[in-house]
């Protein structure tokens, strides 16, 4: 317990959640502070290629373990199978319409990837170590999930849902994030240590400083989508926004433990699971399933479930996997 | 100088859905869109700014086209199945053009 509060401590006080606090602080004052769109894309544009290009060459400099398969896998099935837990949560806390409620559960099964650079920050900074792979493992549960609930949709016999087109298909396959992260993996794996050291000095030494201005931007938008969004978020639906983070990441212990993965890939494995969508699965949903209210789920998973993760949720991962790994 | 009676059409929709109406219009033989950048607005939605948003996804845009009027009714039932379900306005006016060959 005094690990987990002393980890808790120090994450909060390091300079990505401080520069986190300030934007949501600044935003919710109503401060004209603003990191200009390029900018905030550009940022996200590195973020995405510095961490698969390190995950690509942490493969390539340990080899490629065998686990690789099953973790993609899990990762795949843990992406599709956590809506329908979010749903059913969803159904008994909250009196969401089924729309809704599946547009909801869609974002939950899918994943934050800046929760995920994150974690590995936070793992970094306590010296320990995850399995280069995780990053595919992140790319692999971006899109499950959105096949989950349109099922959930469709399955209530709605004719709500626009349905999978293959334009709508494409645009998620090969989503920019998606795509970026892949390829920067690739290129890792490809070049391996000797590509990393050519590239270093812009891709190692200067990562977490880019984080706190992009948590910055991402504190900012998370305030404003607060004080525009606060209106939808009813007990219920807040309260599901911190314990579907907590159930996600139990399964996703469970699902590391069974792979056998290391302290920081189950920890990883369980920030995945936690974190939320605010990026891809919006913009499907929005073509999906146009008459969901946009402002419930993306108030929810990035005003609520984002800063929990990012605060409370990143050490209390470290911290169980930790204790039930002994790493 | 002598000018053509023309109508302009303007659509806002969500920026997710642009590609998809820029297509639509294409099929129903419109030659040509101006595609503009939302900054924000108000509406049955509730309010809305870009620079609240997260992604480009989560903007709008706003697609403007003139045409002869004996296109409009095709042009806007083709606009319309792909806005009819989504946050939008679709506007027409009344305008008037310089080279008519050209719309």
């Amino acid at each position: 317990m005094d690990q987990l509060l002393s980890l808790a401590a120090e994450n909060l006080i390091s300079p990505i959640i401080l520069s986190f606090v300030l934007g949501l602080l600044a935003s919710l004052f109503r401060s004209d502070l603003s990191v200009p769109e390029a900018a905030a894309k550009a940022l996200s544009i590195y973020l995405l290629f510095a961490i698969g290009f390190k995950g690509g060459v942490s493969v390539a400099d340990h080899g490629i373990d065998g686990r690789l398969g099953a973790a993609l896998l899990a990762g795949i099935i843990l992406s599709a199978g956590l809506p329908m837990v979010a749903f059913g949560l969803l159904r008994v806390m909250t009196r969401l319409e089924r729309l809704d409620a599946a547009a909801v559960a869609a974002h939950y099964g899918s994943i934050s990837i800046v929760t995920f650079v994150a974690g590995t920050s936070v793992l970094e900074s306590q010296g320990i170590g995850s399995e280069g792979y995780m990053v595919a493992v992140a790319a692999a549960m971006e899109a499950p999930a959105i096949l989950s609930a349109l099922w959930l949709v469709a399955r209530g016999g709605g004719s709500d849902a626009r349905g999978m087109d293959s334009a709508l298909l494409r645009e998620i396959m090969l989503n920019g994030s998606i795509v970026l992260l892949v390829g920067s993996f690739l290129i890792g794996m490809i070049t391996g240590p000797e590509g990393l050291a050519e590239i270093s000095s812009f891709i190692v030494s200067p990562f977490k400083g880019v984080l706190c201005i992009f948590l910055l931007d991402m504190g900012l938008v998370a305030g404003r989508g607060l004080r525009e969004g606060s209106g939808v978020l009813r007990p219920g639906v807040l309260a599901f926004g911190v314990v579907m983070p907590l159930v996600g990441s139990t399964i996703g212990l469970g699902t590391g433990l069974l792979l056998g993965l290391s302290t920081g890939g189950i920890a990883l494995l369980m920030t995945l699971s936690a974190s939320a969508s605010y990026i891809a699965v919006p913009a499907a949903m929005r073509v999906a399933l146009p008459e969901a209210n946009p402002s419930l789920y993306l108030t929810l998973s990035l005003g609520v479930t984002f800063p929990f993760n990012l605060t409370l949720g990143l050490p209390l991962y470290v911290a169980v996997a930790q204790a039930l790994t002994g790493g | 100088m002598q000018t053509h009676k023309a109508k302009r059409v303007a659509i806002i929709i969500e920026a997710v859905m642009e590609s998809r109406l820029t297509k639509a219009l294409n099929d129903a033989g419109v030659t040509g869109y101006t595609i503009l950048p939302v900054l924000g607005g108000s509406g049955r939605s509730g309010s809305w700014n870009r620079a609240g948003q997260v992604s480009r996804a989560s903007g709008m845009v706003q697609v403007v086209c003139i045409i002869r009027p004996d296109r409009l009714d095709k042009m806007l039932e083709a606009a319309f199945a792909v806005v009819e379900r989504h946050i939008g306005v679709v506007s027409i006016q009344d305008c008037e053009v310089v080279r008519a060959e050209r719309f």
